[in-house]
């Protein structure tokens, strides 16, 4: 049989995968459409779904008045550059030594770091606790964030990355009198480009969402990034507000979700070119 | 000339370092957990505005935590590392590990002058169980509540029930129970998740007995008359039917009783205000049934001081407590959230004399005060309590029989308070 | 002078220093990115393994060494059995599942569809929300009668689970969770995997005949496997990691039928003030994730079909 070259009558194979693909989609952002619902009334009737129950934008109004969002939204935008800046930088360089350097105890040290990988933060989370106090960087946003900066993750992305960069290019930026350091800055970094888009792509959406850690180590609401903001808002000795929490996670959910749907293509191209291999 | 400036604004710079200390702000750090939802931050910064107005030599940095938990974990943290507190609101219960911990000042050693002595015996008594360890009073109330029943009137009216007298005894409520369980809907719920066993504590105290001795060193977990009243728990589900099968749910009862998914329910007093907004009928609030006698366990946060204080943050401290705790303050807090008023004296203000009149099911928490006890609370507290709660929602889910999960409770307790007893 | 790929025999000494001016290079570019990791990982290790040689201390009865005498309270405690049976149901279940789902919607996601911006974005959506606030809307999913799935299975006459609230389904209702959060973002990695797999090679299946399944079996899979061993390690990362949901839907209840290992050793270490158990527990949990990593990173790797 070969592959038909019009469009043809819809096939039954076809006509399933799309019905499958769309059920498994209205399935998987039930919640965030539950979310839309319970928001928009008032909690006594969150769980009524009748149509005829009255909408009410008093829960987005409460619920801005009741806590600083916008300090909040400050923070984990502060958290997550501080991150992935540290990452960036730290990585590169650790990256960079592991891709094109030789020193004695290079492979153990490479083992070392890739251990690191399953060495949680979160799991080590009574002894880092005790760390972070004794550097004085409790309830602060380098606190929150210095824990991930060295990332087994990006260290061993980037080591990948920059052994694939042809030696070619090095030499070439060498023969026109560039040190170490100008190499990595004029050639490695350019030519990986978009594995650092993908990995700061991980590395937002990982940071934003985090909130073991930061509960642990915030005290203040000014330090406090938006994911402890909104658990300290919904977990009361009387109960759970349906109306407020929702109209609360789709405030803190708007930017990240605008920011996916405008650059969907981009995000997906990125991964693409990373080749996780 | 410039010499002189020189010198005239050297001598003037030592002078005022050397009289700034006596206008230097005694600085107040202080955590708060919100146990009712709601912009309650609000209520609490107003106060303390107030309190700043009244002493100006003094400086609150009000931190709010979360929960009962959040709120422990963050000001231990803040001890450990050297960021102090000087006092906070916590857990009743925390008591025990407090003073295990060795973290706070019991109040007789703090308070002074007779007018802070009077103050300190203000409060009702059935509040202050909770503070008492070793003999001393290391908590003074602020957030408390106690466990009330919330029925909903229109339900016991179509039911042919007299919603001015809601059950009294416990067959009386089986008896409702079952004339309301019908079209899908539960005579009663009571939650076994969140706080399992202060839910229980209300069963075993109706049944004649508490939970815990007064030193925090035993428990009679396996005390026949509290096995029978885990068992009558349970027998609400399988022989009156009148109950859900399985946990019911603490973060969605007040949903599940909003919506007409249940006539009745125990619940803290803490949702009143919430009950009151939301409902759509006519509801009211009862004091739990009796059996063998009433009773209900109260519950909440108290003012602990801290021990790493100086005297002047110590004494800028216990008058902030007092200011927070004052009849005025008292009554603000619980028109807002529901909490009960601390002191017989809150009951006695204008605003609060008003509000119970306007809504009567605002004194029943205090009513029941008379026969309220102290929460479930012993040395090692929170693995006892697991060791409880796992007991209650294993005997409530059918996995061990009721006998069994409290048995295999005490066991694990009387390991854990071994080396408490003397 | 560029790394050259065969080691050169050097006996010229100026090449020597040469040689060490270069290691010098390396060691400093990875010193900063070391003094970290040794901060927050080995350093905390470390003291982790030490701390959890003590016993339990308060103020008022400081620790005592007491060698691995946490370690056999833990395999005593009959708690410490149920909540590891639990973890390895959990990572049983979730791995697998949410590797196959995140397939098939790869697979959805990448074929001409109708509505595929929408498709693929519905996918995604759990991966951006904070766990804490997805899980407050899966509890009133959960809520027995009242609830979105009771009252959408109730339209089909069937009777109302107590999902969350007893001991038969809550550990699977956390599952359905877990899956749910993580299924989309393991999408994008196959995603972006099957964007590379030449068209061609389908055309090509097709003309031999080969039917869809036969061309997933034999020609996908095996292409995908280095993403598939990517992902597989997230998703053991995850199993371990993602628990904040049980903050909010069950506290490890009913009955420590949904008790996970990193949930109780916050428990214990902030909860019970029981640093000993929880450092000995924490330890037990970097060994067996240690074990994995050894497996991954010399078994596995040797076995995966690279091009």
């Amino acid at each position: 049989m070969t592959a038909p070259a019009f469009r043809h009558p819809i096939r039954w194979s076809e006509a399933l995968d799309a019905v499958g693909a769309w059920l498994l989609a209205l399935v998987w952002i039930a919640p965030l459409l539950f979310a839309a619902w319970a928001s928009l009334h008032p909690p006594g009737q969150a769980l009524d779904f009748s149509l005829s129950s009255p909408f009410t934008l008093e829960n987005y109004r409460a619920t801005w008045a009741a806590a600083p969002w916008l300090t909040y939204a400050f923070n984990t935008l502060a958290l997550v550059t501080f991150t992935l800046v540290g990452q960036l930088v730290f990585c590169t360089l650790a990256g960079y030594a592991f891709a094109r350097f030789r020193f004695p105890g290079r492979e153990a040290l490479f083992v070392l770091v890739l251990l690191q990988l399953f060495i949680l933060p979160e799991v080590l989370i009574v002894e880092n606790y005790a760390m972070v106090s004794r550097l004085a960087l409790l309830d602060s946003i380098a606190g929150m964030g210095l824990p991930y900066v060295a990332s087994a993750f990006g260290i061993f992305l980037l080591r990948q990355a920059f052994k694939s960069v042809p030696l070619e290019l090095e030499e070439a930026a060498r023969v026109e009198g560039c040190s170490w350091l100008g190499v990595l800055w004029r050639v490695y970094v350019p030519a990986t480009r978009p594995v650092y888009l993908a990995y700061a792509l991980v590395s937002v959406a990982t940071h934003w969402n985090n909130f073991l850690w930061p509960l642990v180590v915030t005290n203040s609401a000014a330090t406090r990034p938006l994911t402890v903001g909104l658990s300290l808002f919904g977990a009361p000795e009387s109960g759970v507000n349906i109306s407020i929490i929702s109209a609360a996670t789709l405030m803190v959910v708007a930017p990240l979700m605008i920011a996916f749907l405008i650059f969907q293509r981009q995000f997906i191209q990125a991964f693409l070119r990373v080749g996780i291999r | 000339m410039r010499r002189f400036f020189t010198a005239a604004a050297t001598a003037a710079s030592l002078f005022a370092a050397a009289t700034m200390p006596a206008f230097a702000k005694t600085e107040l750090t202080m955590y708060y957990p919100i146990a009712v939802g709601g912009p309650l931050t609000k209520v609490i910064d107003d106060m303390i505005s107030g309190f700043e107005k009244e002493n100006p030599d003094v400086h609150v940095n009000a931190v709010y935590a979360g929960n009962y938990d959040d709120t422990r974990v963050r000001a231990l943290a803040a001890l450990k590392s050297g960021q102090p507190a000087q006092l906070s609101v916590l857990f009743s219960i925390d008591a025990y590990d407090l003073v295990e911990q060795d973290l706070i000042v019991p109040f007789e050693d703090v308070v002074k002058t007779d007018d802070e002595k009077a103050w300190l015996a203000g409060f009702y008594p059935a509040l202050m169980a909770n503070s008492r360890v070793e003999g001393k009073t290391w908590g003074i109330p602020f957030q408390r509540s106690t466990i009330v029943m919330f029925y909903n009137k229109d339900m016991f009216r179509e039911a042919g029930l007299d919603p001015e007298k809601p059950p009294r005894t416990w067959d009386e409520m089986v008896a409702a129970g079952k004339k309301l369980t019908k079209d899908g809907r539960y005579g009663l719920m009571v939650p076994g998740t969140g706080y399992a066993y202060w839910m229980f504590q209300c069963f075993a105290i109706q049944n004649g007995k508490e939970l815990m001795s007064k030193d925090g060193a035993t428990v009679y977990f396996d005390d026949p008359a509290v096995i029978e009243a885990l068992s009558f728990w349970r027998s609400l589900t399988t022989d009156a039917k009148i109950s859900p099968a399985g946990l019911v749910e603490w973060g969605t009862l007040r949903q599940a009783f909003v919506q007409g998914q249940t006539a009745m329910m125990w619940h803290t007093t803490g949702n009143l205000t919430a009950v009151k907004k939301e409902a759509k009928f006519d509801f009211g609030v009862a004091e739990l049934p009796a059996h063998k006698q009433p009773g209900s366990p109260t519950g909440g946060g108290n003012f602990y001081l801290f021990k790493n204080a100086s005297e002047a943050e110590r004494a800028a401290s216990l008058k902030l407590i007092r200011y927070m705790t004052a009849p005025e303050r008292a009554a603000d807090w619980s028109i807002a959230t529901g909490y009960v008023g601390v002191s017989p004296a809150a009951y006695e203000t204008e605003k609060l004399k008003a509000y119970g009149k306007d809504f009567p099911q605002a004194l029943v928490a205090r009513d029941q005060l008379k026969v309220a006890i102290a929460e479930f609370s012993t040395w090692e507290t929170a693995r006892v309590r697991e060791a409880l709660n796992n007991a209650v929602q294993a005997a409530l889910t059918g996995t061990k029989s009721p006998a069994e999960a409290l048995k295999a409770a005490q066991a694990t307790a009387d390991q854990l308070l071994k080396s408490y007893k003397h | 002078m560029p790394e050259t790929g065969a080691p050169t025999r050097v006996l010229d000494p100026i090449a020597r220093q040469q040689r060490r001016r270069h290691a010098l290079y390396g060691w400093m570019l990875l010193a900063p990115a070391l003094t970290l990791l040794t901060l927050f990982a080995f350093l905390p290790t470390a003291t982790t393994f030490w701390a959890s040689l003590y016993s339990r201390g308060t103020a008022r009865r400081p620790a005592v060494f007491n060698g691995l005498e946490n370690y056999s309270d833990l395999f005593h405690d009959p708690t410490f059995w149920t909540v590891v049976g639990n973890n390895l149901l959990y990572a049983a279940v979730t791995i697998p599942v949410s590797i196959a789902l995140a397939l098939v919607m790869a697979l959805w996601a990448d074929a001409r569809l109708p509505l595929r911006g929408f498709v693929r974005g519905a996918y995604f959506t759990p991966t951006i929300l904070p766990m804490i606030a997805a899980a407050n809307l899966w509890l009133f999913f959960y809520t027995p009668g009242l609830g979105v799935i009771d009252s959408f299975t109730g339209l089909f006459g069937l009777p109302p689970v107590n999902w969350l609230g007893q001991p038969q389904t809550a550990l699977w209702a956390i599952i359905v969770v877990t899956v749910w959060k993580e299924a989309g973002f393991f999408m994008i990695f196959y995603l972006a995997a099957l964007q590379t797999i030449s068209p061609d090679l389908k055309e090509a299946a097709l003309v031999e005949g080969a039917g869809r399944l036969t061309y997933l079996r034999r020609v996908l899979l095996p292409l995908l496997m280095p993403t598939t061993a990517f992902i597989f390690i997230n998703a053991l990362i995850n199993s371990v990691k993602l628990i904040d949901h049980l903050f909010i839907l069950t506290k490890g209840g009913p009955d420590n039928a949904t008790k996970l290992v990193l949930y109780w050793i916050w428990e214990m270490a902030f909860s019970y003030f029981d640093a000993a158990h929880a450092t000995a527990l924490t330890v037990l949990v970097l060994a067996m994730l240690g074990a994995v990593a050894v497996f991954q990173f010399t078994i596995v790797e040797k076995r995966i079909h690279y091009r």
